[in-house]
């Protein structure tokens, strides 16, 4: 078993960046994630394993570092929270219309606008369908858990040079704050410059005589080249679709009412549903873990044996959408959500659920 | 077993640290844990809480709204939180500037003067573990030995020549609880 921790969930980003062998962090503080470059300052990592830490005069500077050094072919990651993810929204665009790799974390907070330093997931959509211009999507994943902040990077990174695409992970507020156990993964080395080039053939890292320059641009001019590119990028996702969709059933076998819910959200949840069972309700829960690709044919599969459904969001019925457009319209879908900041409670949810989805 | 706790008092009572020593404690024990702490605002008003749950099985939800035991160390907390610990559960406080003792006729209810002890030997920076010292009489939820290793993840490595003082600070905690009201 590899090294085990009590370590808050920003930490564990941090942590985990280090063992991943990534090469450059470029970041620019705002709460509640400032833990995650307080980390890496102070672990050091520019002096064990050579990975660049810088913090950026802001979120624009620091997204088009991130541009940068993917446009390279190393490994790098971002992470910020709400507002400052918007700032990067064109970056972002431009990372998945160039098919770079790269990670951005965000660790969301109330909004909109300046708004709250408490947790939410009012994000969602911006995440899931695209904040920045243009035909694209990044994969979504949402951890529940600072176990799974750890190892989301890890696959977020694995991901991202598979697909040549930015990775999002869409955390909260709580869950980068919280602390829990985290058993670490074993420490993989930075790739050297041979491993880096064998890896990413179409970085712009030098060109040998072996070979024309390497080209990483977003723009083409000629219509017809940029609707190649939308076609590659479209096959891309619908690979996505077919290969990446993770999720987490919990008691839905018996289920006669399903709860829906991601992240924090679907923690509460799971102890509303522990609350509910011992009320005699059989209640089940659907935890996606890719927000994109959605899982829709397993939430499909699942909303259509039961009686109704209740989707559980820290924001106003976002994810809910795509949970209806997955499920279709025979059964009952409702959403709970609270906003702002506000945490909804276990007795909260379980309260919806009777008042919404059993006696409504 | 799952114990769920809050602890609650000013920032600079080592709410948060009593927090996190107790959580590592649990976690060297091969418990699940978790650790969530007011932050934010509410903790630049002056307040400081923290929730700690240690359970043998997965943790669900981090963020609860009634708790086994509730540690309160001011008025503010008594009065926000006295009415969340569960029928049955455990209320400690330490009555040093409490103006309204608690009221609760279904909990169990116990005074400890830790604030009072720890000025008199004046070490004000054991008065957290003071605290938690009559807590873990009351629920041994973690061995002496697992506490060493918790301090010892906890604290940083300067800190370290302190943890038998702090051993010790708990032991005298167990000596200080009083009961105040017993439900049972």
């Amino acid at each position: 078993m590899g090294e085990l921790r009590l370590m808050k969930g920003n930490e564990a980003v941090a942590e985990a960046a280090i063992r991943a062998g990534c090469d450059g962090y470029f970041g620019y503080p705002i709460t509640p994630q400032s833990e995650v470059m307080e980390y890496l300052m102070a672990e050091r990592p520019f002096e064990r394993t050579g990975m660049v830490v810088l913090q950026a005069e802001s979120e624009v500077a620091a997204i088009n570092m991130l541009y940068g050094g993917a446009g390279t072919g190393k490994m790098v990651l971002t992470s910020s929270s709400s507002p400052g993810i918007s700032l990067m929204q064109e970056g972002l665009s431009y990372l998945a219309g160039a098919e770079l790799p790269a990670v951005i974390v965000n660790i969301v907070r109330g909004g909109p606008g300046l708004g709250t330093i408490q947790p939410s997931q009012a994000d969602y959509f911006q995440a899931v369908k695209g904040g920045g211009h243009g035909d694209y999507r990044m994969l979504v994943l949402a951890p529940a858990s600072v176990q799974e902040m750890c190892d989301h990077v890890k696959l977020a990174f694995d991901k991202a040079f598979e697909y040549r695409t930015p990775v999002m992970i869409l955390s909260d507020g709580a869950i980068g704050q919280m602390m829990e156990k985290v058993v670490l993964f074993d420490h993989i080395p930075r790739r050297t410059d041979e491993e880096l080039i064998k890896q990413c053939p179409w970085a712009s890292n030098g060109r040998p005589k072996t070979r024309n320059h390497n080209i990483v641009t977003s723009l083409d001019l000629d219509p017809a080249g940029q609707e190649r590119v939308n076609l590659k990028l479209q096959a891309k996702y619908r690979e996505m679709e077919k290969k990446e969709v993770l999720f987490e059933e919990v008691q839905c076998e018996d289920a006669e009412y399903l709860i829906v819910a991601f992240g924090l959200s679907a923690r509460i949840c799971q102890k509303a549903l522990d609350l509910a069972r011992a009320k005699g309700i059989k209640v089940g829960l659907f935890r996606p873990i890719t927000l994109f690709p959605f899982p829709a044919t397993q939430v499909s599969n699942v909303g259509n044996r039961v009686k109704g459904i209740l989707v559980v969001e820290m924001n106003a019925g976002q994810m809910i959408e795509d949970v209806k457009l997955s499920v279709g319209c025979k059964v009952k879908i409702e959403h709970y959500g609270r906003f702002g900041g506000i945490i909804p409670s276990p007795d909260e949810v379980l309260n919806a659920l009777e008042q919404q989805i059993i006696g409504g | 077993m799952t114990e769920e706790i809050i602890i609650a008092g000013f920032g600079g009572q080592g709410v948060l640290s009593m927090g996190k020593i107790l959580a590592y404690s649990g976690v060297m024990q091969n418990k699940e844990v978790s650790w969530m702490p007011s932050y934010g605002p509410e903790m630049r008003g002056g307040t400081a809480n923290v929730t700690v749950i240690i359970s043998d099985e997965r943790i669900s939800s981090p963020i609860l709204n009634s708790f086994d035991t509730a540690i309160i160390l001011n008025q503010q907390s008594l009065d926000k939180f006295e009415k969340s610990v569960k029928p049955g559960g455990l209320l400690i406080y330490d009555p040093n500037g409490i103006t309204r003792n608690p009221v609760r006729k279904d909990i169990n209810i116990y005074s400890i003067e830790a604030a009072d002890e720890a000025g008199k030997r004046g070490l004000a920076k054991i008065f957290n573990m003071i605290v938690l010292g009559g807590f873990l009489k009351l629920k041994p939820l973690v061995a002496p030995e697992n506490i060493r290793k918790g301090l010892e993840k906890s604290l940083p490595a300067r800190h370290h020549a302190l943890i038998p003082e702090n051993e010790k600070a708990i032991e005298v905690g167990k000596e200080l609880l009083k009961p105040v009201h017993l439900a049972t």
